[in-house]
């Protein structure tokens, strides 16, 4: 499997991620390689296999529910604590909205 | 004392004795582990206050005659990527680099209720992201067995420091053998629970399906205490185990005679000749301590490596979509409009290593891949998980090396990302299974550099593995 760097652009647009030019170019190889390396799974015949989407153990079906209870959430202060730039008590984003 | 060797036991045995107390060797401990550190930098935050305050509690409660717990006054080191109220957390990534967390995980919550002391939090790779910590935003660490080599990744800091004496036990986290590989490459002991068995709330999330956490120590008997200690259900993580934990000290003192171990086909082939070599000698070990070894198969173990890298990338390009520069983490100062700003803070805050999984994850997500790449690679799983069911059948656990090679020079692998996916072959397909899995040394090649010996065992069989460690260990294993 060959990736383009144009493809690579594509699936970086996906991933909100900005890269440079020597980046684009290096993922495109690295990924390629990579793609090229999984292309072994083809060789294995899945047919009537279900996918393991996560470790399972036997279990009823509301084992894992807790009684619904009032907890202390995080105060406005602590949430806001980590952000870059926050004020009035909300997260600081660039205008999305043009009046 | 001599800090550096110190056992859990040894440490409560000196505070009961008077011989020092907990704010001594707590202070000991940060003044030891900061004189070392330049020699690995495997600490990158030392929690001097939080340590004091903790070892003054410790100590008060000797005073009073009150039980102190079963950490009561043991030194202990963190993995970067989980979280501690206050203490700064940085997942050894540019993108938390001032990241203080507004509340505690599980797992350090329930350590420091044991009357654990927390020194520090440990470097690592990215996010926990790599197989050598050469992937941190804050330097690599060096491995103290020999300083010019890989302490294994990404837990390299918490192997390092228990490996240095920097701390008596840590906590690292393992999603395809970051636990297990640093600790086969500095030598100590390092466990991987089965899936569930800890709380993942507060482990910063890489891979959920994989993620779990783990103890590192120098004795298997610390390692058990550890795990006794954070252990267990917690409803704030929807995926840990309801299971009972049982009592892995009384587990440990049995005798294995009798026990049927397997060792797997498939994970002797293209082993550096010396860890073959070494592995053997552990098994060897084990046959005079009366168990039963045999030659079993996992037929499907060649497609881990392809299968991991597909499962959890694409889990990775999914937990990893919320840094995005707004509620915490760097946020990109040349951005006008809210699409830049998220592209703009994720491309200056990750790493390589992150961008290139982050990259092949969203990759094998999208539209027209999905099929062909993740839900094959979820069947793979399935495959590679019936494998081990069925050697469970036939054995009580599997005897394995840890990685096909010891800890390799920093810099040799790091420009080739598949040489350095390849390196994780023996301990993702454990990971992939969800079962628990161990590193106990077993010797070292004739440079001194240090072997590990996995030993795997069927679901919530900890006391099994432990069982088998603790008396290969009283056997004289770990020099085998």
């Amino acid at each position: 499997m060959k990736l383009t760097e144009e493809n690579v652009r594509y699936v970086a647009g996906l991933a909100n991620l900005t890269l440079s030019e020597p980046e684009i170019h290096q993922y495109a190889d690295e990924l390629s390689g990579i793609l090229t390396y999984v292309a072994k799974l083809n060789e294995l015949d899945t047919t009537g296999v279900e996918p393991m989407t996560q470790v399972l153990f036997a279990a009823g079906d509301t084992a894992s529910l807790r009684e619904d209870v009032e907890r202390t959430p995080l105060t406005n202060e602590a949430a806001l604590g980590n952000a870059p730039l926050a004020s009035g008590g909300y997260f600081k984003v660039p205008k999305v909205i043009e009046r | 004392m001599n800090i550096a060797t110190l056992t859990i036991a040894e440490v409560q045995d000196g505070l009961r004795a008077k011989q020092f107390s907990a704010v001594e060797l707590a202070t000991e401990a940060l003044r030891f582990g900061q004189a070392e550190n330049g020699k690995t930098n495997a600490y990158l935050t030392f929690s001097d206050e939080r340590a004091l305050a903790a070892a003054a509690r410790v100590d008060a409660k000797l005073a009073a005659g009150e039980p102190i717990g079963a950490l009561g006054g043991v030194p202990v080191a963190v993995k970067d990527v989980i979280v501690t109220k206050g203490l700064r957390t940085t997942c050894g990534s540019k993108m938390l680099a001032n990241y203080r967390p507004p509340y505690d995980a599980t797992a350090v919550e329930r350590l420091e209720a044991a009357g654990g002391i927390i020194l520090g939090k440990t470097n690592c790779d990215e996010f926990a992201m790599g197989s050598s910590n050469e992937n941190s935003a804050f330097g690599a660490v060096r491995n103290p067995v020999a300083l010019d080599r890989v302490p294994g990744g990404s837990s390299g800091g918490s192997a390092a420091v228990v490996a240095q004496g920097t701390a008596v036990v840590s906590l690292g986290s393992d999603t395809g053998g970051s636990i297990r590989q640093p600790a086969s490459f500095c030598g100590c002991v390092g466990v991987t629970p089965t899936y569930g068995r800890v709380s993942r709330y507060g482990l910063v999330a890489f891979a959920s399906s994989l993620d779990h956490i783990g103890p590192f120590s120098r004795t298997v008997a610390d390692s058990a205490t550890l795990l006794q200690t954070i252990a267990g259900r917690d409803d704030r993580d929807a995926t840990s185990a309801l299971h009972a934990v049982p009592d892995y000290f009384a587990a440990m003192a049995e005798s294995v005679k009798g026990l049927r171990l397997g060792l797997p086909k498939e994970y002797f082939v293209g082993l550096a000749p010396e860890t073959g070599d070494r592995i053997m000698a552990g098994v060897e070990v084990l046959k005079k301590l009366g168990c039963e070894v045999s030659e079993v198969s996992l037929p499907h173990t060649e497609y881990a490596i392809a299968a991991y890298y597909i499962i959890c990338t694409a889990e990775v390009s999914a937990n990893l979509s919320r840094f995005d520069g707004v509620r915490f983490g760097h946020r990109s100062a040349k951005s006008d409009t809210l699409a830049e700003l998220y592209k703009n803070s994720r491309g200056e805050g990750f790493g390589a290593e992150v961008k290139r999984r982050i990259m092949l994850g969203t990759y094998v997500l999208s539209h027209g891949y999905y099929d062909a790449y993740y839900l094959k690679a979820q069947k793979v799983r399935n495959l590679l998980t019936q494998d081990f069911a069925k050697a469970f059948e036939q054995v009580d656990a599997l005897i394995t090396p840890v990685s096909p090679f010891p800890a390799f020079k920093i810099g040799e692998k790091v420009n080739d990302p598949i040489q350095m996916y390849l390196s994780d072959i023996y301990t993702i397909t454990g990971s992939l299974a969800g079962i628990p899995c161990m590193s106990v040394p077993c010797g070292a090649t004739a440079e001194g550099l240090p072997v590990g010996m996995q030993i795997l065992t069927k679901h919530f069989a900890e006391d099994t593995m432990f069982r088998l460690a603790h008396q290969y260990e009283r056997a004289g294993g770990f020099t085998a």
